[in-house]
């Protein structure tokens, strides 16, 4: 508990920051709406003049823009981005900093077994991660409610698209601390986190341009897309699963990894 | 009982040598001291003996029990203070003693404040605010502040000015008298001199030594200087003899074996001055390393 309570409150100002930056997003995006939805005719006309490729790559080809989930479905990609990078940042930092500050040399000669230390900082990075869904989940009904213009919308597949959050931080989070584990030493975080987030991310983009199906995947934004979600109200589940698989078999191996590791002395 | 006890000891990183073959038993209430230069594996063994690394050969007790699967149970009773500092950053003194000290079964608040007003601490201060001796401050009271069995040394004098030093291996002496035993790694040999019972030489990964500390100076090498007219260096090349050098008419040479074999070789001579006397920690320790 108390490795918990002490993880949670070195996390707690970038939960902060993250929750009020993609609640800034959602709204900013969200006040655009009525204006777009006052021009729809105009803002088909636009989208069609595009090439095909570019709205592949963005994920919007086959959204309907003119409904109002249709156009959060579209700005909740940024957000998605937005929430692997926090989750990627927590899982590669998770026990690596702790090696790049030299802290593993305090918490490691404590009397508590590796196990525990990973479940406790496991869990205070999920609780993290939770608040700032939260705070999404919160601010997504707000902005929808506000700037909808009483547009009547399907909850089912509002919730069965945030719902996915879980299941997508889950899977940075618990990629991140794996290869972490994997690597011999990570000296800073960001590069690892973009590196994965934006190769993921391209991966899925440059999978639909090119039409190669199994490109895609390997990356959870084809798993969790908006569009299928928005449009099916429901997730694909056997995509889905592909995820939730990876995630869990991160774990195990992080686990494992963890109980073996060497820790690196400072100097 | 042992408190420490390793069998064959050994570590690779990869084909890089950690340590080889290590093999030292540390009694009950002793300070035993551990020395070798920067680099012979020093570390290496105290990181084995806290499980942060794993042996690729042998094994260590502690408490007579394995260090690896009794981990956390041994730590319990083990206070380590390693060579760097380290911290969380943002933290507090008192935070980060605090968190420390949840981390044991017992209550130990008053002790960490006792030992704060010792080191002369400010508990209030930020971490990431104090000079890098003061740093070492807090991984004192850190490592202390549970009262542990066995405590671990990782070179723990640098960055303290010899007021605190002094006040360090007082401290450290009075864990003793309690009954904590002492695990001392260093490369500065006067205070391992200074406080130490016995005394392991690591060199390349390998003890080359474990002796008490008095015997090593006693029975160990003499170092003789004479000065004398005409005297020729090559006389005096008997068994023992060793590490000659000539300087303005002063021969000095370091000698083992028996004392009365050279004052005979030597009261041939006419000489003018003479003296003997025990190496110092250091002069050993040169000794073994040349």
């Amino acid at each position: 508990m108390n490795i918990f309570k002490h993880e949670f409150s070195i996390k707690l100002k970038s939960v902060l920051t993250w929750s009020v930056s993609i609640a800034v997003l959602i709204f900013v995006f969200m006040a655009l709406y009525p204006s777009f939805a006052a021009d729809k005719a105009l803002l088909g006309d636009l989208l069609t003049s595009f090439p095909k490729e570019l709205l592949i790559a963005f994920g919007m080809q086959d959204m309907n823009w003119y409904t109002v989930l249709g156009y959060f479905g579209m700005l909740f990609v940024f957000c998605q981005i937005c929430l692997a990078i926090q989750a990627a940042n927590y899982g590669f930092g998770l026990v690596s900093i702790e090696e790049s500050e030299w802290t593993a040399d305090f918490l490691l000669t404590k009397p508590i077994q590796r196990s525990r230390i990973l479940t406790s900082k496991l869990l205070a990075a999920v609780a993290s991660l939770a608040i700032s869904e939260a705070c999404i989940w919160l601010s997504s009904f707000a902005a929808i409610a506000i700037f909808s213009g009483g547009e009547e919308i399907q909850r089912k597949a509002l919730i069965s698209l945030l719902l996915s959050m879980s299941a997508f931080q889950l899977f940075f989070l618990s990629v991140g601390i794996a290869i972490s584990l994997i690597v011999k030493r990570v000296r800073s975080i960001t590069p690892f986190s973009m590196g994965l987030v934006f190769g993921l991310y391209i991966l899925n983009a440059f999978g639909g341009m090119i039409g190669e199906k199994s490109l895609e995947v390997l990356s959870p934004f084809k798993h969790f897309t908006p569009t299928y979600i928005i449009q099916h109200g429901a997730w694909d589940w056997s995509l889905a699963m592909i995820s939730m698989a990876v995630a869990l078999v991160s774990l195990i191996a992080s686990y494992f990894l963890y109980e073996r590791r060497n820790i690196a002395s400072a100097v | 009982m042992s408190m420490i006890e390793t069998d064959h000891l050994t570590k690779y990183y990869g084909k890089s040598r950690g340590i080889m073959d290590v093999s030292l038993n540390v009694e009950e209430g002793e300070i035993f001291g551990f020395i070798g230069p920067n680099g012979a594996g020093k570390s290496t063994t105290i990181r084995l003996f806290l499980s942060l690394i794993y042996p690729t050969r042998g094994k260590a007790l502690i408490f007579g029990k394995d260090c690896i699967q009794f981990g956390a149970e041994i730590r319990q009773r083990i206070g380590y203070l390693p060579s760097e500092v380290f911290y969380y950053e943002g933290m507090r003194v008192l935070d980060l003693l605090q968190y420390s000290a949840s981390f044991y079964q017992k209550d130990c608040t008053q002790r960490l404040h006792e030992l704060a007003d010792l080191m002369e601490l400010d508990l209030k201060r930020r971490i990431d605010d104090l000079s890098y001796g003061n740093k070492k401050k807090v991984g004192i009271v850190q490592g202390l502040l549970h009262q542990p069995d066995l405590i671990i040394l990782d070179e723990p004098t640098s960055g303290l000015d010899p007021l605190m030093q002094q006040k360090f291996f007082n401290l450290i002496r009075e864990e003793n008298k309690r009954g904590a035993t002492i695990f001392f790694s260093s490369h500065i040999l006067g205070e391992v001199q200074r406080l130490c019972n016995r005394v392991a030489i690591i060199k390349e990964g390998k003890i080359i030594d474990i002796q008490d500390i008095k015997t090593l100076q006693k029975n160990n090498y003499k170092k003789i200087e004479i000065t004398a007219e005409g005297l020729d260096e090559k006389r005096l090349c008997i068994d023992g003899v060793s590490n000659i050098q000539k300087m303005n008419g002063t021969i000095s040479f370091f000698y083992k074996g028996d004392i009365n074999a050279i004052t005979q070789l030597v009261g041939a001579e006419k000489i003018k001055d003479l003296t003997i006397e025990n190496l110092n920690l250091e002069e050993i320790f040169m000794h073994y390393y040349e």
